[in-house]
């Protein structure tokens, strides 16, 4: 009797493995062909897409690591989002504060406000953006992205915040008032140091959309010399549309940082989007 | 990062811009210096956000609203005033109306394959299964790649004579390398590298919320005679009500959206078949400056989300209040 039920079990967790092999399969195999495909020629790509590299031809890669260009775009992609991030996190963190810790007239107002911003993307206010953003010179500025992103960013960001905010006891604050604590330093020096956990999730939620970001950048930025990665990647797909293996080689690089950010901020990243959508 | 020191001057307001170096201002506030009082705090605390989002966000909403009730090509003042005319031209353009077609077929497709796909698989991931952290690890990373690197990537894996796609297709013998060539597969091959994306991030919200919920509830219903399915069927999947129904809007909101991973594959084409509204909206927009019409095209956008959002959020979520046990054990 137990032997059948454990061969059953033995064989579910077998099938379940299977499923698991399979989507991880059609995960891994195109990004594969990629880092793979860098290494090819064209020829090769077209006569062997599938197997090991013979020879392999490193040039596609170590070109694109010697050239200028990818560093340039890979700098202003983390000088873009760092800015971002910052200053989305200031700017949420402390009317987020104030949201969570403060009942005024009109408060209510305020939060729905923000909340119905979690709907404007990016595609329906572009164009008067645009518009704007020529207007106050802030065309091939970083700022043009930086501060827009910052802006889009509040709404998602305050929610987060507040939700922690709330959950820190009245009588820590009281404490702190008695210890001589005005509102700042209440903030400064309590609040802040508490929410640690709280800002690192929205930082890196603030970070994977800033990285990943490309209609903004794409209109604002029209020299080359400020395109963050996902307009250079773009751009360079169009420039070498024979190229194939050289544009491969390029789509991994690109990824790497994303990969190995995600690699060490998973956490944070999950515990934000699954912490959001419970707000 | 977490070092939010700026005191802004509320008066010339544009905190955004001032270099974030008033951090010694705070620490003067405590001193022998008279406090602010509750008011001013509130005006110091909230100006920052505040500007931003209105000058920003608001604005450019306004804006947009003002300007699709002109012909403008998005030079000087908007100056011939057309009253709805745009809003009529958009509803009579077959393709925008395509778009809004388009539209409903991802967003179904979304509800018929995405989202249970990802919700077996958060189940599946459920089980005690050895390497679990590792599947789930994997299946999520393509949520961490933007939509334009993994167009780009797609594009190459099925582009004719040197790609994957080719390679498979010859292994079945059919022909992949057209599928975005072709105005009849094309919406379900973007659909197809979308869902690639995104699957992950909701498998990882069915995920968290089934492990909120206390194990004890399936295994009472086991206990009792239920099957697996019933169980499923019965407890886990109402308790799984409020996340699916969030997802669902997530899907549907982002969907209004899409525009990266079309623009890259695509370009919305060929002949329109993979258009979305806000390739039609950047295409007028910044190609051929028509900037009211476009504006107009924003402003259905807007309005579509807006009014899916209200209607849903009174409709549909307003049971969600109720769904304490989920909410608390997922906050976790």
């Amino acid at each position: 009797m137990t032997g059948t039920v454990n061969r059953a079990q033995r064989t579910r967790g077998l099938v379940l493995h299977l499923v698991c092999v399979l989507v991880g399969a059609l995960i891994v195999v195109p990004v594969w062909f990629g880092v793979l495909g860098g290494f090819k020629d064209n020829g090769q790509l077209s006569t062997n897409p599938l197997g090991w590299p013979d020879p392999w031809m490193p040039s596609n890669y170590t070109d694109i690591l010697a050239s200028e260009v990818f560093w340039r775009q890979l700098g202003n992609s983390l000088l873009v989002a760092v800015s971002s991030t910052f200053l989305v996190v200031a700017a949420a963190a402390m009317a987020a504060f104030v949201f969570a810790r403060y009942a005024f007239r009109g408060r209510e107002f305020l939060v729905t406000l923000f909340a119905i911003g979690l709907m404007f993307p990016f595609a329906v206010a572009i164009l008067p953006l645009f518009v704007l953003l020529r207007g106050l010179g802030l065309l091939d500025n970083p700022l043009g992205v930086i501060l827009p992103q910052a802006a889009f960013g509040l709404p998602i960001t305050i929610i987060i915040l507040r939700q922690f905010f709330r959950t820190i006891p009245a009588e820590i604050e009281e404490a702190a008032v008695l210890d001589g604590c005005g509102s700042f330093g209440f903030f400064w020096r309590v609040l802040l140091p508490m929410a640690r956990p709280a800002l690192a999730t929205v930082s890196v939620l603030a970070v994977v959309t800033s990285w990943n970001n490309f209609m903004l950048p794409l209109v604002v930025f029209t020299d080359q010399s400020w395109w963050t990665l996902p307009v250079g990647v773009q751009a360079f797909q169009g420039q070498y549309t024979a190229e194939t293996a050289r544009v491969l080689a390029y789509v991994v690089l690109s990824m790497v940082p994303a990969l190995g950010f995600y690699a060490v901020a998973e956490r944070q990243l999950i515990g934000g989007l699954t912490g959001s959508v419970k707000g | 990062m977490t070092r939010p020191s700026t005191v802004p001057d509320t008066r010339h307001g544009d905190p955004a811009t001032d270099p974030p170096t008033s951090g010694p201002g705070t620490v003067r506030q405590r001193g022998r210096q008279p406090r602010p009082g509750r008011g001013g705090v509130l005006a110091i605390f909230l100006t920052p956000a505040l500007v931003l989002f209105l000058l920003l966000v608001v604005a450019p909403i306004l804006v947009a609203s003002y300007a699709s009730l002109y012909k403008w090509n998005g030079f000087g003042l908007p100056e011939n005033f057309i009253g709805l005319d745009n809003y009529t031209r958009a509803f009579q353009d077959p393709t925008f109306r395509g778009d809004l077609w388009r539209g409903f077929v991802l967003v179904l497709l979304s509800l018929v394959v995405q989202l249970p796909a990802a919700l077996a698989l958060a189940m599946l991931l459920n089980q005690p299964l050895r390497g679990r952290a590792a599947y789930r690890l994997i299946f999520f990373a393509p949520y961490v790649l933007s939509e334009v690197t993994t167009a780009v990537l797609f594009d190459l894996v099925f582009s004719p004579n040197r790609g994957l796609g080719d390679a498979i297709a010859t292994w079945l013998s059919a022909d992949a390398g057209t599928v975005f060539a072709d105005p009849d597969t094309v919406l379900y091959a973007v659909f197809l590298v979308v869902s690639w994306k995104y699957f992950g991030l909701y498998m990882m919200l069915f995920l968290a919320a089934r492990q909120g919920i206390p194990k004890e509830l399936s295994e009472a219903a086991v206990t009792d005679g239920a099957t697996a399915w019933q169980a499923f069927r019965h407890v886990t999947l109402p308790l799984l009500g409020p996340t699916i129904r969030i997802s669902v809007f997530l899907s549907v909101i982002g969907t209004i959206q899409l525009f990266d991973m079309v623009w890259v594959l695509t370009r919305g084409g060929p002949i329109h078949s993979s258009e979305t509204m806000a390739v039609t909206m950047y295409e007028y927009g910044f190609r051929r400056f028509e900037v009211g019409y476009a504006s107009a095209i924003s402003i259905i956008m807007f309005l579509l989300s807006l009014v899916f959002a209200l209607f849903y959020q009174r409709i549909v979520l307003r049971r969600d209040t109720a769904g304490a046990i989920t909410n608390q054990g997922g906050q976790r």
